[in-house]
């Protein structure tokens, strides 16, 4: 019988997404955090242009405050694949007072990534910048098309978003605009994790679950690290953790869970009934905080 | 593991149960998580409502909020053991056609809500005829509300049989129906013990089972080239290979085949992917096609079968949706993108404007302003090769760009 099941559509969908990319785009970029999404858009990008090399190079905005195993995994990827890679530092963003650092107990990078995020674009010239982003994540992006315009300030306009018919993607823009590419757009977490089990796609080790230090805050799990302003009251104890996503240590919540293996992960979401962004300090910030951020240009 | 993926549409306002029906089956389908759950419970209280509203699981953006509607299409994920689910939750007034229009597009499946007190409603009637002019291949009419009618038999058989005489006048080849509350789960997830007398499926089962394998064209082979693969490398020093998605048919190695626009012919001589060679490929599979001899082919160009020939023509006639604020001008010219192709048109002629409504064909009013739906022609500067879309929804479809502002200003289907 022709027909794909759910993961080889989804996988045939994303591929001619990011061929639309560098077929209508002269100087497309893929962002990459080493993250799982960004792990499986990188391979899903590899294969659409196969037997060729990745057309374009990889950006990963750097907050200073990855998780060590983030950057090991992303330097060794970059060696094996023979990729190219821009790192733009928000360390050296704050160092050249392009940024602030917040300050207090909550402080965290992650919002200061934005505005370094749209200086690489500008700085290097990119037209499209292709990211790891699913409408099953968020509410505000429940609504994002799979190729979203930016205005010359990088803003995003959700009241006014161009229709998206079919399978044809408009790209054309203003100068000094530029597009956010999103090629699993209709993916979901369980989807993602599938297929990289089915794909036996290498992963960090965070994934999976390991002793660690941490602190509990608000019902979130925060790993114990040297960027992690404590209260004083706020002791490090060890739990057995793994991390459902991967963004700056200071935010990125763990959760207590067994699943040492990629088998025992996709069991453990298969049957979770906490979204995978619950974790995420950044998303507790308001009702409408990554409505607010994409607005003004976050990933 | 073979789980298939089932797209399908929503369309409706407020008062319909179109958002708790969506509630509803992500809800019993465990698609909602605990933190969702408790967050729209926390707002159902201060909202003062008793009972959690499932509804509130489907607000989307602050304005939407705010003014307590559906202003875009919103994409939502369910799966059962069976099948993933992707539907596109669209609003239903009028003033938002052009994002109906968008929904239905790629859409499998057309769920057409009806208040089983109210009955058809003229927005019913826009929702099949836009499910008939995109020709979404299924459509699924759900009466609900029918605890308010006292699960009455009477009152489901009068309905339908009033949507039938309608659907009569469409072009739309499988409509089925289903008495449903999505408020209090009738027939949605669980089977109703409230309606003994009906005995077909209940919604999910419907969804779960409904038949989508030939839903794409697996006849007339169309490979649109998105763009042409070659190395460079030692290891694969002289390849060359396009890029694309199959838009229809089922193409073979071995097989020969016609490029378009040159008209040369040519022999597959592999199918390529990542994973390996494959014997076959077929819609929506995106692979690398290698031919025989070394060719001219490129972005936008065609390969078919010799002797089963898409139309090749500079001149469309299309049924198309108008999408922008500006009104479409006579004798304006356009970028029109079909298939991976990129050309410029010229409007030469309005034919008529159709109202939704009715299906009346309006010859005097010829004024297309944002969300009127109306047949034009129109010349291209380049030949595209193009299918009725009533045959192929992928190589029947174009969108019209302004050369200006850049916007998509219309969807248009190919007749």
């Amino acid at each position: 019988m022709y027909q794909l099941d759910h993961l080889k559509e989804l996988e045939a969908e994303s591929i001619f997404v990011i061929r639309e990319v560098a077929a209508q785009f002269e100087n497309p970029v893929l962002m990459f955090s080493g993250g799982k999404d960004s792990i499986l858009m990188l391979y899903l990008a590899r294969k659409a242009f196969y037997p060729a090399r990745l057309p374009f190079p990889l950006l990963h905005v750097d907050t200073g405050h990855n998780f060590p195993e983030t950057i090991a995994f992303r330097d060794e990827l970059v060696e094996k694949w023979n990729l190219r890679l821009i790192v733009a530092s928000v360390q050296d963003a704050i160092d050249r007072g392009l940024v602030h650092e917040e300050r207090g107990i909550h402080a965290s990078r992650n919002g200061l990534q934005t505005a370094v995020l749209l200086e690489a674009i500008e700085k290097h010239g990119f037209d499209a910048a292709l990211g790891g982003g699913r409408r099953d994540e968020e509410k505000a992006r429940a609504k994002e098309r799979f190729f979203s315009h930016r205005d010359e300030f990088g803003q995003w306009d959700p009241k006014n978003q161009r229709p998206e018919l079919w399978n044809l993607f408009n790209a054309k823009k203003q100068v000094g605009e530029h597009f956010r590419v999103f090629p699993i757009s209709n993916w979901t977490e369980l989807d993602v994790w599938q297929y990289l089990h089915r794909e036996q796609v290498p992963l960090p080790s965070l994934y999976f679950a390991h002793e660690r230090l941490c602190i509990e805050r608000n019902g979130v799990l925060l790993a114990d690290s040297e960027y992690l302003q404590k209260k004083p009251e706020e002791t490090p104890a060890t739990y057995k953790v793994r991390f459902r996503t991967i963004g700056d240590m200071t935010c990125t919540g763990a959760v207590l869970s067994e699943a040492d293996t990629l088998e025992k992960v996709i069991e453990e979401i298969a049957t979770t009934r906490i979204t995978e962004r619950g974790a995420r300090a950044d998303d507790k910030r308001s009702e409408t905080s990554m409505e607010d951020r994409k607005k003004e240009g976050y990933f | 593991m073979h789980t298939e993926l089932l797209r399908f549409t929503t369309a409706g306002s407020v008062d319909d149960g179109k958002s708790t029906l969506i509630g509803r089956l992500l809800y019993d389908s465990k698609a909602i998580h605990q933190d969702q759950y408790e967050a729209i419970e926390e707002s159902s209280r201060r909202r003062g409502e008793e009972e959690v509203n499932l509804a509130l699981l489907t607000d989307g953006l602050k304005a939407e909020r705010e003014q307590g509607i559906t202003i875009d299409v919103a994409y939502r994920y369910f799966s059962t053991p069976k099948r993933k689910f992707i539907i596109a939750d669209t609003p239903g007034h009028i003033q938002y056609t052009r994002n109906m229009v968008t929904g239905a597009s790629t859409a499998n499946v057309a769920l057409i809500l009806m208040d089983a007190r109210k009955g058809m409603l003229e927005q019913t009637r826009r929702h099949a005829i836009i499910a008939s002019l995109l020709q979404i291949p299924h459509l699924l009419v759900c009466i609900n509300k029918m605890d308010l009618t006292d699960y009455s038999e009477e009152v489901y058989e009068k309905l339908r049989d009033e949507f039938e005489a309608f659907a009569a006048k469409l072009d739309v080849k499988d409509v089925s129906y289903i008495p449903i509350s999505a408020l209090k789960g009738d027939n949605v997830v669980h089977r109703s013990e409230n309606m003994p007398w009906y005995e077909g499926p209940t919604l999910i089962y419907y969804l779960e089972n409904v038949h989508i394998a030939s839903d794409y064209n697996f006849i007339d082979c169309r490979f649109p080239v998105q763009l042409v693969i070659r190395p460079n490398t030692d290891e694969f020093h002289d390849y060359r290979g396009y890029a694309g998605r199959v838009a229809g048919g089922i193409f073979k190695k071995g097989d020969e085949v016609m490029l378009l626009p040159s008209g040369f012919s040519s022999k597959i001589e592999a199918i390529d992917t990542y994973d390996g060679e494959v014997e076959e490929a077929f819609p929506p599979m995106s692979v690398v096609i290698r031919l025989e001899n070394e060719l001219d082919l490129s972005r936008g160009d065609m390969i078919v079968r010799p002797n089963n020939m898409p139309e090749v023509t500079q001149d469309l006639d299309l049924m198309i949706c108008w999408f922008d604020n500006k009104p479409l001008r006579l004798r304006g010219k356009y970028i029109i993108q079909h298939t991976t192709r990129t050309a410029r048109c010229l409007v030469k002629e309005i034919r008529y404007k159709m109202d939704i409504n009715t299906l009346h064909r309006n010859l005097e009013d010829r004024e297309i302003k944002m969300n009127d739906v109306a047949r034009i022609s129109l010349r291209t500067t380049q030949p595209l090769f193009v299918d009725p879309y009533s045959r192929n929804r992928i190589t029947g479809s174009v969108i019209l760009i302004d050369e200006a502002t850049h916007q998509t200003v219309a969807a248009g289907m190919v007749i």
